[in-house]
């Protein structure tokens, strides 16, 4: 187990990172989720043993290891940049954490062969990374990574420099690989759809903060915060400002609805709703879904879906609908909002009103 | 503004090219009409960002011309070809203003410094970085500075064509939503001719009126996408193009139905490829309906991303995705259906059309 | 990036340590000490203060000796640093000429000093040395011992010879890691090679620029071997430098008191301009990082 006690970092007068807390427990997945600058390298490189926090204790499995160095702790980074040595094969790259550890040939050999199957690099065991793919070149990192066995497993931005389409086929093996006992893996990443797919337990990361950390998909559909909602959406959050009196939401536009489940306890006042691209819709997805009249402003087509951009009020909007549309920029078009979707934040953004059961 | 002919354009970067592996583009022959939004689409290594250099005149051709309008430029340099590109990593000069990196590409060309002040202040408010004119580039967000390259383009009158190589890969995820929105405004407030080089999907069928879809060195389909998307015409634009893309599994055929293992697929109608050594079926995870009638299926995962889950499983031995929505239960006995409209048939990889 | 605390790393620099403190610091003190005193020979001293710092300062011998380094190191950073930067613009970046460049380069920096000062003085005869018999042929009256200004010419042009490499390198080094996007973008952009120069090329080699300019100044302003062996300080006091004349009057005439202070005084200037050049220098980077 990982335990990261008030942990802050200070480069000069820059705040890195600001009074982290987390538990990792032995056999997860967890993400560090957030935009450039928020902090997820740092976090991940004070994890490793790279950089000593300014304030802030570590614990692995109860020890404190804060002043450690990286090479007595046990623990593998797999880098943004594939980092292989160059002049060694690709057999002797996976190899080499085992011949520093003083394995014997026959363990390593096994050790290397497996992990090689595992990333499907066995064709390729006696090249040189620089003649492989980027694909090839960061599969052979990972492979070094696994081969340790090491007991927390750090990766940061692994696919990012990787082609769309390789990026969705590595990720799609990462599971398997993460299938590994009693590891502790640690995967950073900008992207939500990312933290998505890969599951998990998910620590959402802004400005040096970790605003959330739970499962992942809790933490998608029931935010504790704004920061939170807004990191974790892909497209951007929908947002709008509403009020609530005696019973009902109002959003302007003379558009209003009742306030329903955990929503009715919530105090009058000012609000800031948010809901997901995809819970607006062109039908009427529920008998009480909310109507709204609302003037196209941009158009996308991905073929499988349309992102139809709306404005509504002093709100840009953006609305995720399946199948191909073909609105007119400036027409007015009706769309439809399921209530028990939304999320509702309040002035300082925290959320409030959250219902206790979620729609399947 | 002009159309962009290429003409049996052939590219080799070795000095004695002899087969044909050793051309990066091994024969392009396209028109880029006048005032489209274009994307090159396609992996690493499959010729876009060389076509894109040879568009712009940062690479002569090995063989083949290249005409903007009527006119042959295959031999003109980049200064005088008047077109403007914005790389992936953003290219701003440190040590000008914001104002003066934007009056640059003017300053060279001996415009009258009225109109540059006149341009660049226009083009500045266009690009929202009217509060920053006098501030120096270093320093900036990478999005601002992708801003100003964009910029720089933009402010010249005399500009065919912006080509984009990659421009948003180190854009932050959000930002790519506003950049994207803002060039298609652009696009349409211009009307300029604009080539979009990415390997990102997403990008590329957001902003295209036509994508072109690249692999090694050829041009595979070109199309709107929705054409791309319902009717690829080879397996490779079936599986580059959709998240996760299209499931393609063999079969055999038999007039108006195809035979997968032990099932039987009824098919929008018939067709009997002459002499095809492989038939594959092609459908897309959105068009495979996930219940409780169909063909069976085992299921490996289920993978949640929040609008939908992509289910992930085998039938009859092959792998398939389907996609299911995100309130749709998932049946203890899961079957699947293929839905016709979304049913392709495929012999040696090319699409086959269905008769009645 | 922090390394981790780690003591044994003192046992690895201990050796250098107390090389440097036998060479450089107790030395250092006993100068120190010597400026200080004054003696008349056997072995008795008596303390002089800064009587001795006084008369150097006053000597006009010092202030013109010191006003021909100031002269000296000008002329070298005027040649030096821009002829370094228009070789280096102008080597190959890929390719099989770059290992040749670059062996082409090494060289001169590879010979010893007083070497350079032998092949130079010979090397300038007008009977024997291939240039001075050249110059001869061509009716060029050269002299480096009897004409001042040849015997400056000669020393600058040697040192030109010698040290330009360094500079060439340094700015080859900052010129290869500009990525192609830039010049690409350039091209676009319609500029001119002159600006490509400005605004691109020019920008990007700051930090090396620094480190050449701060180089080079300390190396001319010390400089000792090279014009020695050349001209001894001849024509009579022309090419008669700071370091010349001290060591004359340390070893030659054994004044070793007033030796001992303008020593001192001349680390002092070094140490002064050294920090006036690296501050404007870091300064007007950090002027355009604002």
């Amino acid at each position: 187990m990982l335990e990261l006690r008030n942990i802050t970092k200070q480069v000069g007068a820059e705040t890195h990172l600001s009074d982290i807390s987390l538990r990792l427990e032995r056999g997860t997945l967890n993400v560090l989720l957030g935009p450039t600058l928020s902090g997820k390298t740092s976090l991940m490189r004070i994890m490793a043993g790279l950089d000593r926090p300014s304030s802030g204790t570590i614990h692995v499995d109860g020890i404190d290891v804060t002043g450690v160095s990286p090479q007595k702790r046990d623990v593998a980074m797999v880098f943004q940049q594939f980092i292989n040595y160059p002049s060694m094969t690709v057999y002797d790259n996976i190899a080499s954490p085992m011949r520093v550890a003083g394995a014997d040939r026959k363990s390593i050999d096994q050790a290397v062969q497996r992990a090689a199957a595992l990333m499907k690099l066995t064709p390729y065991l006696d090249r040189l990374p620089l003649n492989l793919s980027g694909g090839q070149q960061q599969r052979t990192a990972l492979a070094r990574a696994i081969v340790k066995n090491a007991g927390l497993v750090l990766l940061d931005e692994p696919l990012a420099n990787l082609d769309y389409k390789l990026r969705e086929e590595l990720r799609a093996e990462l599971p398997r690989i993460f299938a590994e006992s009693g590891t502790i893996f640690v995967y950073a990443t900008t992207e939500p759809s990312e933290a998505l797919l890969l599951g998990g337990n998910t620590a959402t990361l802004s400005e040096g903060r970790v605003t959330q950390f739970g499962r992942t998909i809790e933490v998608f559909r029931r935010p504790a915060d704004l920061i939170t909602a807004r990191t974790f959406s892909d497209p951007p959050l929908n947002t709008v400002a509403i009020r609530k009196s005696t019973g009902t939401f109002a959003l302007g536009g003379g558009v209003s609805f009742p306030a329903t489940n955990a929503l009715v306890d919530v105090a009058d006042g000012a609000y800031t709703m948010g809901f997901q691209p995809h819970h607006l819709s062109l039908s009427r997805s529920a008998p009480d879904a909310v109507a709204l009249r609302a003037i196209v402003t941009a158009l996308e087509i991905t073929g499988s879906e349309s992102f139809v951009h709306l404005r509504f009020g002093d709100a840009d909007w953006i609305m995720l609908t399946p199948g191909v549309q073909n609105f007119a920029v400036g027409e007015e078009v009706e769309v439809f909002l399921d209530p028990r979707l939304l999320m509702v934040f309040d002035g300082a953004g925290r959320a409030v009103g959250q219902a206790t059961a979620l729609a399947a | 503004m002009a159309r962009i002919v290429l003409d049996h354009i052939r590219h080799s970067y070795l000095s004695n090219p002899s087969r044909d592996e050793d051309y990066a583009l091994k024969e392009v022959h396209h028109t880029f009409a006048d005032g489209g939004a274009y994307a090159l689409l396609g992996p690493s290594g499959c010729g876009k960002t060389s076509l894109l250099n040879i568009i712009s005149g940062l690479v002569a051709p090995s063989r083949g011309r290249i005409l903007f309008g009527d006119e042959d430029v295959t031999d003109l340099p980049t200064e005088r070809r008047n077109i403007a590109q914005v790389f992936q990593f953003p290219v701003v000069y440190d040590t000008m203003s914001v104002f003066d990196n934007m009056a640059f590409p003017l300053r060279n060309r001996g415009v009258a410094e009225a109109d540059i002040q006149r341009r660049v202040t226009e083009t500045l408010e266009i690009i929202g970085l009217a509060d920053r004119a006098h501030k120096r580039a270093r320093g900036l967000t990478a999005d601002q500075k992708q801003k100003i390259s964009l910029g720089r383009g933009l402010v010249r009158q005399d500009v065919n064509a912006i080509l984009f190589d990659e421009p948003l890969t180190v854009i932050d995820p959000h930002m790519k939503w506003v950049l994207r929105s803002q060039l298609k405004e652009l696009h349409k407030r211009f009307g300029y001719t604009m080539v979009y080089v990415t390997h990102d999907q997403t990008e590329a069928l957001t902003f295209a009126q036509s994508v072109v879809v690249m692999f090694e060195g050829q041009i595979v389909q070109i199309g709107t996408p929705a054409e791309l998307f319902e009717r690829p015409s080879h397996t490779f634009v079936g599986y580059f193009i959709g998240s996760p893309g299209m499931n393609v599994m063999p079969v055999t055929l038999d007039g108006a139905t195809a035979r997968l293992g032990s099932q039987t697929i009824a098919l929008p109608g018939a067709t009997s490829p002459a002499s095809a050594t492989r038939i594959e079926l092609g459908v897309r995870p959105e068009y495979v309906r996930v219940g409780r009638e169909g063909m069976p299926i085992q299921v490996r995962t289920v993978e949640d991303i929040g609008r939908h889950r992509i289910v992930r499983g085998t039938l009859e031995g092959t792998d398939i995705a389907a996609i299911l929505p995100e309130h749709q239960e998932l049946p203890a006995e899961p079957r699947v259906s293929f839905d016709p409209k979304g049913i392709n048939i495929y012999a040696d990889s090319w699409r086959q059309a269905l008769g009645a | 990036m922090e390394k981790t605390w780690n003591n044994k790393a003192w046992f690895l620099v201990l050796p250098v340590l107390v090389l440097v403190a036998f060479s450089a610091i107790i030395p250092l003190m006993t100068v120190v000490n010597y400026s200080v005193q004054d003696t008349f020979g056997n072995n008795e001293f008596f303390w002089a203060g800064l009587d001795w710092f006084d008369d150097t300062l006053h000597s006009s011998r010092f202030w013109e000796a010191l006003w021909r380094n100031l002269l000296f190191s000008g002329i070298i950073l005027a040649i030096q640093i821009p002829l370094g930067i228009f070789i280096a613009l102008h080597m190959p970046k890929r390719g099989w000429g770059v290992p040749v460049c670059l062996v082409l380069m090494a060289l001169p920096l590879l010979i010893p000093w007083n070497v350079v000062g032998t092949i130079w003085q010979v090397f300038g005869r007008v009977d024997i040395g291939l240039l001075g018999r050249a110059l001869a042929g061509l009716g060029v009256d050269y002299n480096y011992v009897q004409d001042p200004f040849d015997a400056w010419a000669t020393i600058v042009v040697m040192d030109v010879w010698h040290w330009t490499s360094l500079v060439v390198l340094l700015c080859y080094a900052g010129l290869v890691s500009i990525p192609d996007a830039y010049y690409q973008a350039a091209r676009i952009d319609g500029a001119s090679r002159w600006s490509v120069f400005r605004f691109i090329q020019l920008p990007k080699m700051q930090r090396v620029l620094l480190i050449a300019v701060l180089l080079r100044f300390m190396d001319s302003f010390m400089i000792y071997t090279e014009p020695f062996v050349v001209t001894g300080g001849g024509p009579g006091n022309e090419t008669t430098f700071l370091s010349i004349d001290l060591v004359k009057m340390a070893i030659g005439q054994f004044d070793v008191g007033p030796a001992a202070a303008m020593s001192l005084i001349y680390f002092l200037i070094v140490m002064l301009l050294s920090w006036v050049f690296y501050t404007v220098m870091t300064n007007y980077g950090q002027g355009n990082e604002q």
